[in-house]
């Protein structure tokens, strides 16, 4: 019996998809664990629902179905996933959606059938890669898995990352945070927003509020001074020049 | 129902006979070309041979060029106040341009030559045959062509049916189908509806009434997908049904509304529906909630501004001037405004 979770923000679209493998539950049985309307509901409710693939609408408020996969590929058995979409064939070609399983609404039965099986026998090494391509565009969220339970922390609230030996520190001006994500895929996909001070720090742009001389006369390293942290980052010489614009830009210090 | 059309569209209110306009080097070409083909047929019609008719044509162009050069010249220096003119005595001020010049030629080539080429009233008569042709001919033109651009300009600005929104609709109908039947025959109609009016003749003006139901049609459908997510108000107490106005100005605006402001959210959405009559004009306002869109966003949600500058073009094409419309954005709202004439069916 396969264990499914349904993410959809339209209740009659959920209620679709229940007929539909209530229709092929003879070929494929399948047990629906859960539901949810949108991508951070999901998030809450799909780790303690044991499920093992997640059908997906792409297009949802808040969070869209891709982002929300991205953030649960990270939990320690991840599941599969089968995307579904209203999208129009055109739209679609703004995703890169084939290395995924995808289905259009309204949905078949037998194509349904056929993709669940698929997904669920499919190996899920190369899933992170396929959704991160399939997005197309910087996550709006970094994904914490604490044991069984993901939190997450909105990009535009982070004010720096740093490289520690096997992890990476977040920075919000609240508190810290551990993630796993490598620094140089991180610094890739957000380079919109943050730049690289350091061999192991990315700091956001907006969140810059000027530089100083560190202590230790003329040839101490630049330090940037942050809106809303204390602390003052070293910047490294290699990294200076291209800092020193964002400097000039802010009128230096 | 819907789509009781009344018999009043854009070719008849807009499009009166006017004068060309003389500044246009289409019109002046024809003009041209027009004036010697009626001289080269008066000349084949008079001599027995090809020859001789060569030759006759090239004597009365003698008489002909410098009358139609200095025609032109006047009508192009002209063309504005004469285009002012009621249609009628605008035919009259170019009748009577042309007889003037035409004396003129007349006294001028008696003076040079000594003899007139031909009797006065018979070059007279003979220019305000050639006139009124071309009047005939360039008011048959404007109405062949003009209508029909306008009418493919409409035909391609009436608004489309979103893709996203058509299967989502289809999708939710299939879910109503076992449990409710009722229900999803209902929503089949109001999809029917919907699209008889989307392809539909986008000339013909509609009343309100209809419009009206057809934003009724279409937020039953939308409730149907979205639940308790959808929260319309209707304040249409004031709405003079009988107004009339082009097909498909509100429905778009609500289905924006209900895109860009219901459907990112979770929680519930207000959306106010407003129309009343204000004096001799129609005002209407459709209100959502701002959802602020994330940069990142923008490409995933975009087409606000094209459906809007399409509905304003649309307006234009109907009412010119006489039709205002406004988007702005207050506070945690957003609202769009329509004025039209009020004009009703008689």
């Amino acid at each position: 019996m396969l264990k499914l979770f349904i993410v959809d923000d339209e209740a009659p679209a959920r209620e679709r998809i229940k007929e539909l493998l209530g229709d092929i539950a003879a070929e494929l049985p399948t047990e629906v664990v859960g539901e949810a309307r949108h991508g951070h509901e999901a998030l809450e409710r799909f780790p303690a629902s044991g499920a093992e693939l997640l059908l997906l609408d792409i297009q949802m408020p808040g969070m869209d179905g891709l982002e929300l996969a991205r953030h649960l590929v990270g939990l320690e058995s991840p599941p599969a996933f089968v995307f579904v979409t209203a999208h129009d064939r055109h739209a679609l070609d703004a995703f890169e959606l084939n290395a995924l399983d995808y289905l259009l609404k309204p949905v078949r039965a037998e194509r349904l059938a056929a993709a669940l099986r698929k997904a669920a026998g499919a190996p899920r090494d190369r899933i992170a890669e396929s959704l991160r391509k399939a997005a197309g565009r910087p996550r709006e969220y970094l994904s914490i898995v604490e044991r069984n339970r993901i939190s997450l922390v909105p990009v535009r609230d982070i004010v720096f990352l740093r490289a520690e030996q096997k992890y990476v520190t977040l920075r919000t001006r609240e508190r810290e945070y551990l993630i796993e994500d490598p620094l140089v895929a991180l610094e890739r996909e957000f380079a919109d927003r943050f730049v690289r001070i350091h061999r192991n720090c990315l700091v956001a742009r907006s969140a810059i509020r000027g530089f100083e001389r560190g202590t230790g006369g003329e040839d101490a390293a630049w330090m940037v001074l942050l809106d809303g942290v204390e602390e003052r980052l070293p910047v490294s010489r290699r990294q200076w020049p291209a800092l020193r614009e964002i400097a000039a830009e802010q009128g230096g210090s | 129902m819907l789509a009781v059309s009344i018999r009043q569209d854009v070719s008849a209110h807009a499009r009166a006979d006017q004068l060309p306009d003389f500044r246009n080097l289409g019109v002046l070409a024809r003009m041209l070309v027009g004036a010697n083909l009626l001289a080269g047929a008066a000349a084949l019609a008079a001599a027995p041979t090809i020859a001789q008719a060569l030759e006759r044509f090239i004597a009365s162009a003698m008489v002909l060029e410098p009358l139609l050069m200095a025609c032109l010249i006047v009508l192009y220096l002209a063309t504005a106040p004469l285009r002012r003119l009621p249609y009628r005595a605008g035919c009259a001020a170019v009748l009577a341009v042309v007889l003037a010049l035409s004396a003129l030629e007349h006294a001028a080539l008696e003076r040079v030559t000594g003899e007139p080429p031909a009797p006065l009233w018979r070059m007279l008569a003979l220019a305000a045959l050639g006139a009124a042709l071309l009047l005939g001919y360039f008011r048959l033109f404007t109405r062949a062509y003009s209508p029909a651009l306008a009418e493919a300009r409409l035909q391609a600005l009436q608004a489309r049916i979103r893709p996203h929104f058509l299967f989502n609709s289809l999708n939710a109908v299939l879910s109503l189908i076992r449990k409710d039947p009722r229900r999803a025959e209902r929503a089949l109609e109001d999809l029917s509806d919907l699209f008889r009016t989307l392809m539909g003749d986008a000339r013909r003006f509609v009343r309100l009434a209809d419009e009206i139901a057809l934003l009724e049609r279409y937020a039953e459908i939308e409730q149907l997908r979205l639940g308790d997510r959808l929260r319309i108000t209707w304040e249409l107490d004031s709405a003079p049904s009988d107004a009339l106005l082009p097909p498909l100005v509100l429905q778009p605006l609500l289905e924006n509304a209900v895109y860009h402001g219901v459907e990112p959210g979770t929680g519930t959405a207000d959306v106010l529906v407003h129309i009343e009559r204000r004096g001799d004009r129609v005002f209407a306002r459709i209100e959502n909630p701002y959802a602020d869109p994330a940069p990142q966003r923008e490409g995933g949600r975009g087409g606000n501004k094209m459906a809007l500058e399409n509905i304003r073009e649309r307006l234009a094409l109907f009412f010119d001037a006489e039709a205002r419309m406004e988007a702005m954005q207050r506070g945690s709202r957003y609202s769009v405004e329509l004025e039209l004439p009020y004009r009703h069916a008689t």
